[in-house]
């Protein structure tokens, strides 16, 4: 492989990199969205909000994806090619992540939402004081599992000439037909990146613990005042491996 | 369904007239097709204050739910310090109260709960300084000063940076007293404040509950199955029995000489 053709894969991984990185901006909003809509008062937002997941849980990210790159242009409204990507898989994913909410939500205490009332708090205050922050956490771990679901569904990207990763890898394979090299390559690269993620969200796991005081316990003097989020534990605790307990990808 | 819009001058259990800070007016509560309060009425006046003692399912817990606003009546209207908590006026017409009607009243209303529901992704300090910052608009050094004179009080001076889960059940619920007094509520709520608490922490809270009481700067609605401590802190003792007040009076009168046989029976189970 020349140096020419390795640029491409590096252009391809750049691609990936943005898809991931904005598909998975645009998943959290819509999941924290959709998932705290499930929980509204109003029952016409409820509503509207489960057509959402049902529908996009259902159905496949890439025909999705499909039906906004070929579909969408013949009603008038074309899409970059990016986009569409971003779009198809935030909207699979942002459903899937919705649930996530909505269940990390619904397991916080309900004392715990008493007791905000009980101080007066606003609903939304209540919801980004208390709740939210103590939901958090519980996402953390299936989010995590999903962020390497949407990583390996970018490579869907390349069927709609998305110069992503997999689409540059078959690019180079037909030049070259070195396709176990070419393929053994990617392979290595995806499974870096994901390697990368889960330890990255391991880190805000355990850091999101250590602000609630679970996980390891502190002993000694306690932090300054003013000092809130406790920094990440100097040496690594004994912490057992987070088990893998999301859904599986939008695919 | 009468709801009054303001508190009158009313006679109290006990004789003599004082407005009520609190008043039940045929208040109905239902869960599922159980009436667990049944038309109640009943007053509180201020600084009296006053222990709901019963048998479990006589609907004590629900009255201090209904005062907080955690659950709505089915029927009837609740005023607090003036205040109708339960109904609102518009266009006219007398209708049940929203949030926004009901946020300025619930203020002057503070409640410790049996499982202290502490704020665990707060340190013990936030856990007070948020809500008068936030709710009552208090400037956070200003609100710090007057945790740490709570903590103090409760005496966990020493804990302000702590996290709550890392406190036994009596420091959390001493956290959480000070917590609801830091909103300078004319009423406390508890809600069987002990209950959940290992039996060589109960004097603690309770001791401190009883210097509370002494101050005289808020009233007191309590729940507990502690008969002493009811004896120690109240003015007035309500004995509660499926939905209604069997009788109420001094706790002298309550403990030593009941009028019904409901309640002797009661206070000779409990003891």
């Amino acid at each position: 492989m020349t140096f020419g053709l390795f640029k491409l894969l590096l252009d391809g991984l750049w691609i990936t990199i943005q898809l991931l990185v904005f598909s998975a901006a645009l998943a959290v909003l819509i999941a924290f969205t959709a998932g705290l809509a499930r929980l509204s008062r109003r029952r016409a937002v409820r509503f509207f909000a489960a057509v959402y997941v049902e529908f996009f849980r259902g159905t496949s990210a890439l025909v999705l994806m499909f039906w906004l790159f070929f579909a969408l242009p013949l009603l008038g409204w074309q899409l970059a090619p990016l986009w569409a990507g971003t779009l198809a898989l935030s909207l699979s994913f942002g459903a899937y992540g919705s649930e996530v909410v909505r269940g990390a939500v619904l397991a916080v205490s309900p004392g715990q939402r008493e007791a905000a009332t009980a101080l007066s708090f606003t609903p939304w205050q209540r919801l980004r004081l208390v709740v939210l922050p103590q939901a958090v956490p519980e996402m953390l771990p299936t989010f995590s599992n999903q962020l390497v679901e949407l990583l390996k569904a970018t490579s869907l990207a390349s069927a709609v000439t998305i110069g992503d990763l997999t689409f540059q890898a078959q690019s180079v394979r037909l030049a070259t037909g070195e396709s176990a090299q070419v393929y053994g390559l990617i392979l290595g690269m995806y499974f870096v990146i994901a390697f990368t993620l889960t330890r990255g969200m391991r880190l805000l796991e355990r850091r999101a613990k250590a602000n609630l005081g679970l996980g390891r316990l502190v002993t000694g003097p306690e932090a300054p005042l003013g000092s809130e989020p406790p920094t990440a534990p100097a040496g690594p605790p004994p912490l057992p491996e987070p088990t893998g307990h999301g859904q599986g990808g939008g695919i | 369904m009468a709801p009054t819009d303001s508190a009158t001058e009313e006679r109290t259990p006990t004789g003599g007239t004082t407005p009520p800070l609190i008043r039940f007016d045929r208040v109905v509560k239902r869960f599922g097709g159980v009436t667990v309060l049944d038309e109640l009425d009943f007053s509180v006046a201020a600084g009296r204050n006053v222990t709901l003692i019963g048998p479990s399912g006589s609907g004590k817990t629900t009255i201090l739910r209904l005062l907080m606003t955690l659950i709505r009546p089915d029927g009837g209207s609740i005023t607090v310090d003036g205040d109708n908590l339960t109904h609102m006026v518009r266009r006219g017409k007398l209708v049940p109260a929203d949030e926004k009607h009901v946020r300025p009243i619930r203020k002057k209303i503070g409640m410790v709960f049996q499982q202290f529901n502490l704020f665990p992704n707060m340190r013990v300090l936030r856990n007070l300084t948020e809500a008068p910052v936030r709710v009552l608009g208090m400037d956070r050094d200003e609100a710090e000063i007057r945790a740490r004179e709570l903590l103090e009080m409760v005496g966990l001076a020493d804990k302000a940076d702590a996290h709550c889960a890392h406190l036994s059940g009596g420091q959390q619920q001493r956290v959480a007293i000070a917590r609801a007094l830091a909103m300078r509520p004319k009423v406390l709520l508890l809600d069987e404040v002990t209950s959940a608490l290992d039996p060589e922490l109960v004097a603690g809270v309770l001791d401190l509950l009883r210097d509370i009481a002494v101050s005289g700067d808020v009233t007191l609605v309590c729940v507990t199955h502690e008969m002493g401590f009811a004896r120690d802190v109240s003015d007035q003792v309500l004995m509660f029995d499926a939905g209604r007040v069997v009788e109420s009076g001094p706790p002298e009168k309550i403990f030593s000489d009941p009028d019904h046989q409901r309640t002797r029976d009661f206070l000779r189970a409990v003891r």
